[in-house]
């Protein structure tokens, strides 16, 4: 058996990219993101790492570094954060679009103006479009386990697209909590060798990361987009086999609790569902029913499992720390679009916090299933304002 | 001798016949560059010396060694010349095509 | 430095980089073929945004024979340096690194990601081919565009004659970080280009060639005068032929004297437009540099 240790989000993360093992590291520093390349920098300088620690001097490069190092086979991890994460844009769906299986930890932070370096989700929600696959994460323990399971799914020959990973800047990288590390073992076992024809080979050359014209181009990207409906197998699939090798689960694309029977749903995203469950603890000891969505991947977006889950309730809201400035919260557009697509007509609410971290407070969220329970004109509620909104 | 050689490429018909990612075959040439010629360089045999200043500075790559002097791939010279001006005999000519 | 020399007769006849669509006459594509014949098919290659990415890589035609890939604009230094590092942790063997990035791709959009990659002392070969402008969307101006030359973007009229900036002193730039091997070169002076790509691979650690490369179209000359104005832009002094190792410069040529730079100049529309005084002034900059270059490097 392995052990277990008190460790933050971060360092969990990075204990998960050690078993994983990745041949190429690239990273540049931003907070909250430091920690992670920090400790994998410790190992792979105490060798229980083996892998080529790149310096580099930006995020851009870090992000074309990583694609260097896939473009000839190598397993290769990143890391950023907000700015950082902006700042290598350019590279994101070229990683994604050469369908190299990068893995990328996100340390959400808020994004400037005006600056700020504490957690919101609104860098990572940015890029949706990008054609990463996007997970979210609760605790450190889901932090290591998702290092490990993102490169099975990332690397799926069904799959072959990068994944990044997203932490709740400090409320999740700088926590520390009880993880249990598995032993390299248990790892192997879990996560194959990482093998591909998607390279540069010098017994087999190719010609890679080209330009395709209008002719050709909308069937790379269809190609591109039907993988990406395939991950919700593949998470099926390396979520059970995690479950027999190291006795845990963390669910399929989402994770539900108390929502079987449920009327009113709050969808969450990462850390905040902790307090979110508290919350419904003590509602449903008073008798109300009400239940959490996590919704653990924004793409794909799992459009029917959330339609189904939510189908029976009388009132749903997404919490989320996102605003897309003249529209509404992103997961919201994305979960009122599923329940569109898929038939399902039920109230739905956008509380919209934790911008530049600003706490959410267990009470936030009880007045979030309060909103549900005697419905609001306004569909768009701002939680946590420190003063009167007299604002036209 | 290695060289990106023409194929016989018949596009797919169906998408899981297209590369999964942007990787495909190493010097994969399914179109010429011959349509771009109005003149054609013309070596004079009788003339070449053999000495390859063309060969050496041909962008294109399309001049090659036969029989210790050189000749050209229709295929895909360009017609730009610069065999002609870089040969220091005046063995190439360029004439209309 | 030593090496076998490679001449035409002994270079290899494999051609790696054939049926490209780059313009008739085109310099950068003549520098891309000479360095891939240098270095032989257990190269891989990385070009950025620019011409030759352009010209080379338009699926189902595909120009290269051996492995190549298209970087990110910004980042050839940065992705030079993941294949160099990929390629180290998978044990493989016997192989080069190789990138080829225009003007702006290296003086300007690049610049950082070569720091880093020279900085963090990867054993990669970076050759800039220089055609003074950013010639594949349209001759726009670059870092690397000579004083007074006319691009889009810095038109000649009456109150400007092109551009009003010197260009950028790359080849130093790069030396400046005590890089282990940089030189310059043209490909007018062909052999002495293969000659420096073979230094370069053999140095245990990262190199740079920056490669004058004329363009027609960009340069405003005939197509089969690619070579001719190459030659002329050396031997008139405006560009000249140097090493930097050991933490030294070296001038491989010291021309007794050069010839006409109004010549050079007047051969290319895109300098039609300078006055009697512009080109005064360009003659002075070149023997100042000179001066400095035969008091210092020699």
């Amino acid at each position: 058996m392995g052990e277990r240790k008190f460790i933050s989000g971060n360092d969990a993360f990075a204990e998960g990219i050690r078993l994983a093992k990745p041949n190429v590291i690239s990273a540049y520093p931003i907070t909250p993101q430091t920690i992670v390349v920090e400790r994998l920098s410790e190992m792979v300088e105490d060798r229980s790492l083996k892998s080529e620690f790149i310096h580099v001097e930006s995020e851009h490069s870090a992000m074309s570094a990583a694609i260097g190092a896939a473009s000839v086979g190598a397993r290769t991890f990143t890391a950023t954060s907000s700015q950082g994460l902006l700042y290598m844009a350019e590279c994101l769906p070229y990683a994604a679009g050469g369908r190299f299986p990068i893995v990328m930890m996100n340390a959400n932070r808020s994004t400037a103006l005006p600056w700020n370096i504490y957690g919101d989700q609104r860098d990572s929600l940015s890029q949706l479009d990008s054609g990463w696959i996007q997970m979210y994460v609760e605790d450190a323990q889901e932090s290591l386990d998702m290092a490990l399971m993102s490169y099975y799914i990332a690397e799926h020959t069904d799959v072959m697209v990068p994944v990044m990973v997203n932490l709740d800047g400090f409320v999740l990288t700088h926590t520390y909590e009880a993880v249990d590390i598995p032993t390299q073992s248990q790892a192997d076992e879990f996560l194959p060798t990482y093998v591909t024809d998607n390279k540069m080979d010098l017994d087999n050359p190719v010609n890679m990361g080209f330009s395709v014209g209008p002719a050709d181009n909308e069937e790379f990207h269809l190609l591109h987009h039907k993988a990406m409906l395939r991950v919700k197998d593949v998470v099926k699939e390396a979520d059970e086999r995690f479950k027999q090798i190291f006795g845990r689960s963390h669910g399929t694309m989402t994770q539900g609790y108390r929502i079987e029977d449920a009327e009113y749903i709050l969808i969450t995203l990462g850390s905040i569902t902790g307090i979110a469950r508290e919350v419904v603890d003590e509602l449903r000891d008073r008798g109300v029913k009400v239940g959490v969505l996590k919704i653990r991947f924004v793409r794909p977006f799992p459009h029917e499992e959330i339609a189904a889950l939510v189908k029976g309730a009388k009132a749903i809201g997404t919490l989320e720390k996102d605003i897309s400035f003249g529209y509404e919260g992103t997961v919201y557009t994305n979960v009122n679009s599923a329940l569109i697509r898929n038939g399902v007509l039920v109230p739905s609410y956008n509380f919209i916090g934790g911008l530049g971290g600003r706490d959410i407070s267990y009470e936030d969220i009880k007045e979030c299933f309060g909103t549900l329970i005697k419905g609001n004109e306004e569909k768009e509620v701002w939680i946590g304002l420190g003063v009167v909104d007299d604002v036209r | 001798m290695i060289k990106p050689e023409l194929t016989d490429y018949k596009r797919p018909e169906k998408l899981s016949e297209y590369p999964q990612a942007t990787c495909y075959k190493a010097g994969h040439l399914v179109t010429k560059n011959s349509g771009w010629r109005s003149k054609r360089p013309v070596v004079n045999t009788d003339k070449c010396v053999g000495c390859f200043r063309c060969y050496m500075y041909c962008p294109d790559g399309v001049i090659f060694k036969k029989d210790g002097k050189v000749d050209i791939d229709y295929d895909f010279c360009k017609g730009c010349g610069i065999c002609v001006k870089t040969c220091p005999i005046t063995a190439i000519q360029m004439e209309d095509e | 430095m030593m090496s076998d020399k490679i001449n035409a007769r002994n270079i290899t006849d494999n051609e790696f980089f054939y049926g490209h669509k780059a313009c008739a006459g085109c310099g950068g594509s003549l520098a891309v073929r000479m360095a891939l014949k240098t270095l032989g098919e257990r190269t891989f290659i990385a070009l950025p945004a620019g011409c030759m990415s352009a010209v080379g890589f338009n699926f189902p035609q595909l120009c290269f024979a051996n492995n190549a890939i298209i970087s990110t604009f910004a980042g050839t230094g940065s992705i030079l340096t993941g294949m160099a590092a990929g390629a180290k942790a998978l044990g493989l063997k016997d192989y080069h690194v190789l990138g080829m990035a225009g003007d702006g791709g290296t003086a300007d959009i690049g610049i950082q990601a070569l720091s880093g990659a020279i900085d963090r002392n990867d054993r990669v070969i970076y050759i800039c081919y220089d055609n003074e402008a950013y010639m594949n969307t349209g001759i726009q101006k670059s870092g690397l565009t000579p004083f007074g030359a006319r691009t889009t973007t810095t038109p000649a009229g009456k109150n400007e004659h092109g551009n009003l900036k010197n260009k950028k002193n790359m080849f130093e730039i790069v030396a400046a970080h005590d890089i282990p091997y940089a030189a310059t070169a043209s490909i007018a002076y062909i052999e002495d280009f293969i000659a420096k790509v073979k230094r370069a691979s053999e140095v245990d650690g990262p190199s740079y060639i920056h490669v004058i490369a004329p363009c027609p179209t960009g340069w405003g000359i005939p197509v089969d005068e690619t070579i001719n104005a190459a030659k002329k832009m050396v031997d008139c002094g405006l560009w000249y032929l140097a090493e930097y190792y050991a933490g030294e410069f070296h001038l491989n040529r010291d021309p007794k004297e050069f010839t006409d730079v109004s010549e050079y100049l007047r051969c290319q529309t895109r300098f039609a437009h300078l006055t009697d005084e512009d080109i005064e002034h360009i003659v002075e900059g070149r023997d100042a540099k000179w001066a400095k270059i035969r008091r210092e490097w020699i």
